[in-house]
């Protein structure tokens, strides 16, 4: 078993993987900017290191400062955590290169991956069904209107090489194009280094449902259960639940299967997700993309399959099989996670602060994963989560009440957060009776 | 003379306004950054920029002064 551990990366997700290395005896080592010197995570490793200042380029996202933490803390092995430099191939070379374990996917798997257009070429070829869509980069307005014309509108503009949504944007005629195309370039550059845009064809009335899967150290590619990540904001997601209401028994065989194919073509080791959308009208669904690395909403899989998943990644990162018996996965009840983001509930703005009060739920089948405490401050250098609440119960509706009381219960004075916005989506008929789709949250904050 | 001000804890990333400049209501005077989202800033109506109070890269608050419009 690996003997230690830098977690590079920060807030919720930096101390969820750090409480997992320390019950598995595995040193934790933290690494910080000067902007979250005060945060829960850097206290709770066994070990911390200063890699910065508080702008993400000269800390999180320097690749050679956390290399050389990891080697002046002596660390082991480097977990990526999510965003940040979690799916950029070329730290996870360096990270190998300078004798580390990545707890990751090969480089090249991040790398097939992180190409939006060699993604779908790729999966197209493995089997796996895409949309109707670029199989090159789109060069300009005039390549993007050919391109449109040829695969039909409404199409979906997006950054080759993006994420998080950033820069995305659907067009339904020439016009919408030339101004969605433009967009996706400049952010497409800013955000990712990389101008390339592809066009695919816009599905309106979609589910966004992405399949869990785990490539063992012994080869074996697992799926382990959906997630429905529909309620979005920005194309965001705000609330992701398991299993998908929207995904009959017929749909998730062979969205399980198709995901188990996408991960077997890139030769997958470690927790992985392949996003799906589900087209509600006809239940037929395409791959949308791959994230080569643990989820945000990871928890809710945890919930129903009792797996923990950050344990499974240093398992198959050292070479080991995972702590259960892949042939007996069953799951259970119903798990629903809630991302408490600081940011107004009603038009979405960031609403950064310093916390004075923060008072977290508990309860039966309550779980917290929150990256702060009261007394923290929550700059505006890093994404708006704060923490995710997520609940576990028998079923739907048991979970969907535990839900409610959590979000009721929980108390954060300072920052602006969306604990509203969640009420209304508890208290909502579309999200209770599980007919929704990724329109929902426009039309609970209509613009 | 309108004050143009900050509504929350931000990074400036680009000024896109300059002093002398006209502007129409609904004009772009600056672009902010916050917890990785963009947000504009826009003259709520015509005038000329007065005054701009920061530059890019700056930190401000809530409520600290971006640009004046007379």
């Amino acid at each position: 078993m690996l003997e230690s551990v830098l977690v590079a990366n920060r807030g919720e997700i930096a101390r969820r993987v750090i409480r997992t290395a320390r019950r598995m005896g595995i040193r934790a080592v933290a690494v910080y900017s000067d902007a979250d010197a005060e945060l829960p995570f850097v206290r709770e490793a066994d070990e911390a290191v200063r890699i910065g200042p508080a702008q993400p380029a000269l800390s999180y996202l320097d690749a050679a400062a956390i290399v050389d933490a990891a080697r002046g803390s002596r660390a082991a092995a480097v977990h990526p955590g999510y965003g940040f430099l979690a799916e950029n191939a070329d730290f996870a070379r360096q990270v190998i290169e300078a004798g580390l374990t990545w707890v990751g996917p090969d480089p090249d798997a991040i790398e097939q991956m992180g190409d939006k257009i060699r993604a779908r070429n790729l999966m197209e070829q493995a089997g796996v069904p895409v949309s109707p869509g670029s199989r090159e980069p789109v060069a300009d307005v005039a390549a993007a209107v050919a391109e449109a014309d040829r695969i039909g509108y409404p199409v979906m503009v997006k950054a080759a090489a993006g994420g998080g949504g950033i820069g995305m944007g659907a067009a339904s005629d020439e016009a919408g194009l030339r101004a969605a195309f433009e967009t996706a370039r400049s952010r497409a550059e800013r955000f990712f280094g990389s101008p390339e845009i592809l066009l695919e064809r816009f599905v309106e009335r979609a589910r966004h449902v992405e399949v869990q899967i785990l490539g063992l150290a012994d080869g074996r590619v697992l799926a382990l259960g959906e997630r429905d990540c529909s309620v979005q904001r920005r194309h965001q997601k705000v609330a992701e639940e398991t299993p998908s209401p929207g995904v009959s028994a017929g749909l998730r065989e062979r969205m399980l299967a198709a995901a188990v194919q996408a991960g077997e073509a890139v030769g997958y080791r470690g927790a992985g997700t392949v996003e799906c959308l589900v087209d509600t009208d006809t239940g037929s669904f395409v791959f949308l993309e791959m994230n080569t690395r643990l989820q945000v909403e990871h928890p809710v899989t945890e919930l129903v399959t009792g797996i923990d998943l950050v344990e499974q990644q240093f398992l198959v990162a050292a070479g080991e099989p995972p702590s259960f018996d892949p042939a007996s996965v069953t799951t259970s009840g119903h798990a629903l996670e809630l991302r408490v983001y600081a940011e107004d509930p009603v038009r979405f703005l960031p609403g950064p602060g310093t916390i004075t009060e923060w008072e977290e739920p508990a309860g039966e089948g309550v779980r917290v994963d929150s990256g702060y405490q009261a007394g923290n401050t929550v700059t505006p250098f890093y994404d708006p989560l704060l923490a995710k609440l997520c609940v576990h119960g028998a079923d739907r509706d048991q979970a969907l009440g535990r839900a409610r009381d959590a979000v009721a219960a929980f108390r954060v004075t300072g920052p602006k957060t969306n604990l509203l916005f969640h009420a209304d989506l508890l208290a909502s008929p579309d999200f209770t009776s599980g007919s929704y789709d990724t329109s929902l949250v426009s039309k609970l904050r209509p613009t | 003379m309108a004050e143009v001000r900050a509504e929350m804890v931000a990074n400036v990333w680009k000024v896109v306004a300059a002093e002398g400049d006209h502007v129409d209501d609904g004009d772009t005077l600056v672009i902010l950054e916050s917890m990785k989202m963009e947000i504009p800033v826009l003259a709520e109506g015509p005038g000329v920029v007065t005054k701009m109070y920061v530059a890019e890269g700056d930190v401000i608050q809530e409520g600290d002064l971006i640009a004046s419009i007379g």
